[in-house]
């Protein structure tokens, strides 16, 4: 029998693995030890928990555990590596080279940045959802001291060329940044094949709690810091103090082990049922899929259906599917998703999309409830929109002088 | 966002959709709202053209729940109303009788735009002056 609500909306969080929460109950009542308290027991538990999940969390990276720095999530990571590099090197330049595609927390730790005095270039993504690597390249001036540029888009699911941007930036002595939150632990990241420099990624992401994070700070080849913004008792090399959130960070190390080992099988199990979605909402007169279909990950899916306006869409099955659109209607400003628009889509479709994001638990049950109630919901809508009657017509609705508000 | 009852009845159990022909000269047709913006809606009236009055209203709408429950609801209203009665439908009635949210104000200003552009159709064809209506400004 199938319960419901169904949860497709694991691109904002996942919900816990339970051997996560078991991994974590310990170190709430019997082992609730500060891992900085040295002198006895309670802080010898925590602290060997911290470095264990250390190792954990290192591992699934290709990282050492000395370079990862706990956080409380990917937004002070972007802040973090952002603002420390641009203050850590100051001396060498201020100029820093990020996205349009970028998540919130990027985009506007860079506009803070401008404020200061600092100057940020906003690359353009192409129709895909990629960058173009020579607009990269040809945007890199003296003065560049890191590039920012996500490992997959949180939207549209999109994996940019991580590889040759690091290769790009290793050239010409800049640093390279990369919000991985949506990619770790749901496809192959190595922070030294992939040749990244600072890497930030959260728990809640990848079946782990919420609250707790990571920033991944290279420590060879070049040795990379970052001015702590937070000042207190020293904890994380200096660079992020705070008494360490311990069951959190044993959760975040356990839910990173799981990734490890079960990748290849939740991908495989995501994709089918990913592609089986997909492909039968795709069935459906003047649907689109927007973004990169070969670069892109496993569990992600962002589709367009014309002529139908996504928070009306949503409102068809939202009580029995949790799914986000990628219009923010809800807001009074009524201006759909920026990452849409960069990829160049007009409002039309940028104003009718879903967002769909499976996970390890996700079932084909309910990605077939899903295709059934979504399919339905755009067909009522359709039969219902004056512009899909117009569009039946043969009408060119850019022929018509809308009156805009 | 949670939407009212009558919000969510009109949507799943819309009153009036559909098209009437509007080359006839008894259909005035109000087309308002713009794609880019997330709502676009069509209200249509076919008026009895010896007692004025409003004898069949159809909607189609582009839009939130909130959107197509006004057109919804503005149809209803329409329907046995005379031309002159149909003019002082507010849009203040639509946002009360649904129970609309601040946000969610503009849809019943949509409504009213598209009831006035829906008569003001119908005067033309008839031979009439267009009415000259307030701006709302409340898009």
């Amino acid at each position: 029998m199938l319960k419901l609500p169904v949860y497709l909306d694991n691109n904002a969080t996942t919900p816990m693995d339970p051997r996560v929460l078991e991994t974590m109950i310990p170190y709430f009542m019997e082992n609730f030890g500060n891992a900085a308290s040295r002198n006895h027991p309670f802080g010898w538990a925590a602290e060997e928990a911290v470095d264990y999940a250390r190792e954990q969390v290192a591992q699934l990276i290709g990282a050492d555990p000395k370079e990862i720095i706990f956080t409380s999530g990917a937004t002070e990571g972007d802040n973090l590596a952002i603002k420390g590099v641009y203050e850590m090197y100051a001396s060498k330049g201020n100029h820093i080279i990020t996205v349009t595609t970028e998540h919130k927390a990027v985009l506007d730790t860079c506009k803070h940045i401008e404020k200061t005095g600092g100057e940020v270039t906003y690359l353009q993504v192409k129709e895909d959802g990629l960058i173009d690597i020579k607009e990269l390249e040809a945007a890199i001036k003296p003065t560049t001291i890191l590039i920012s540029i996500m490992y997959a888009n949180n939207e549209v699911g999109v994996i940019q060329p991580i590889k040759e941007i690091a290769a790009l930036a290793k050239k010409n002595g800049v640093l390279f940044f990369s919000d991985a939150t949506q990619a770790v632990g749901k496809i192959p990241v190595d922070v030294i094949k992939d040749g990244i420099d600072l890497m930030t990624f959260t728990g809640h992401k990848m079946y782990g709690p919420k609250g707790i994070g990571a920033l991944y700070v290279r420590r060879k080849n070049p040795r990379v810091k970052v001015t702590a913004q937070m000042d207190g008792g020293g904890h994380e090399r200096g660079m992020r103090s705070g008494t360490l959130n311990v069951p959190g960070i044993a959760g975040f190390g356990k839910a990173c082990e799981l990734c490890r080992l079960e990748m290849d099988k939740d991908a495989a199990h995501t994709s089918v049922l990913r592609d089986k979605l997909e492909n039968a909402l795709c069935q459906i007169e003047e649907s689109y899929v927007n973004g990169n279909k070969e670069h892109r990950l496993p569990h992600v899916a962002n589709i367009s259906f014309k002529h139908v306006e996504g928070e009306g869409l949503l409102m068809g099955f939202n009580k029995n599917i949790a799914l986000s659109s990628g219009s923010a209607c809800t807001s009074a400003s009524l201006e759909p998703s920026y990452v849409l628009k960069a990829l160049g889509l007009g409002d039309d479709l940028a104003h009718s999309s879903l967002r769909f994001g499976l996970s390890r638990f996700t079932t084909e049950e309910q990605i077939d409830y899903t295709i059934e109630q979504i399919t339905n919901t755009v067909l009522k809508l359709r039969d219902m929109s004056p512009l899909w009657e117009m569009y039946k017509e043969g009408i060119d609705l850019n022929s018509i002088e809308w009156a805009h508000h | 966002m949670a939407y009212s009852d009558k919000v969510i009845d009109h949507y799943s159990n819309p009153k009036n959709v559909g098209t009437l022909d509007k080359a006839s000269k008894s259909v005035g047709t109000g087309l308002v709202g713009a794609p880019e913006c997330g709502d676009v809606m069509r209200l249509q009236i076919e008026v009895d053209d010896a007692t004025g009055i409003i004898k069949d209203a159809k909607f189609k709408t582009f839009g939130c729940g909130s959107a197509i429950a006004s057109s919804s609801l503005a149809t209803e209203w329409l329907k046995g109303k005379t031309v002159d009665q149909a003019v002082t439908i507010d849009n203040m009635d639509i946002v009360e009788e649904l129970n609309l949210p601040p946000v969610k104000i503009h849809c019943s200003v949509l409504a009213e735009d598209a009831i006035k552009a829906a008569i003001n159709d119908y005067r033309v064809k008839n031979g009439l002056e267009q009415l000259v209506f307030e701006e709302k400004g409340v898009h």
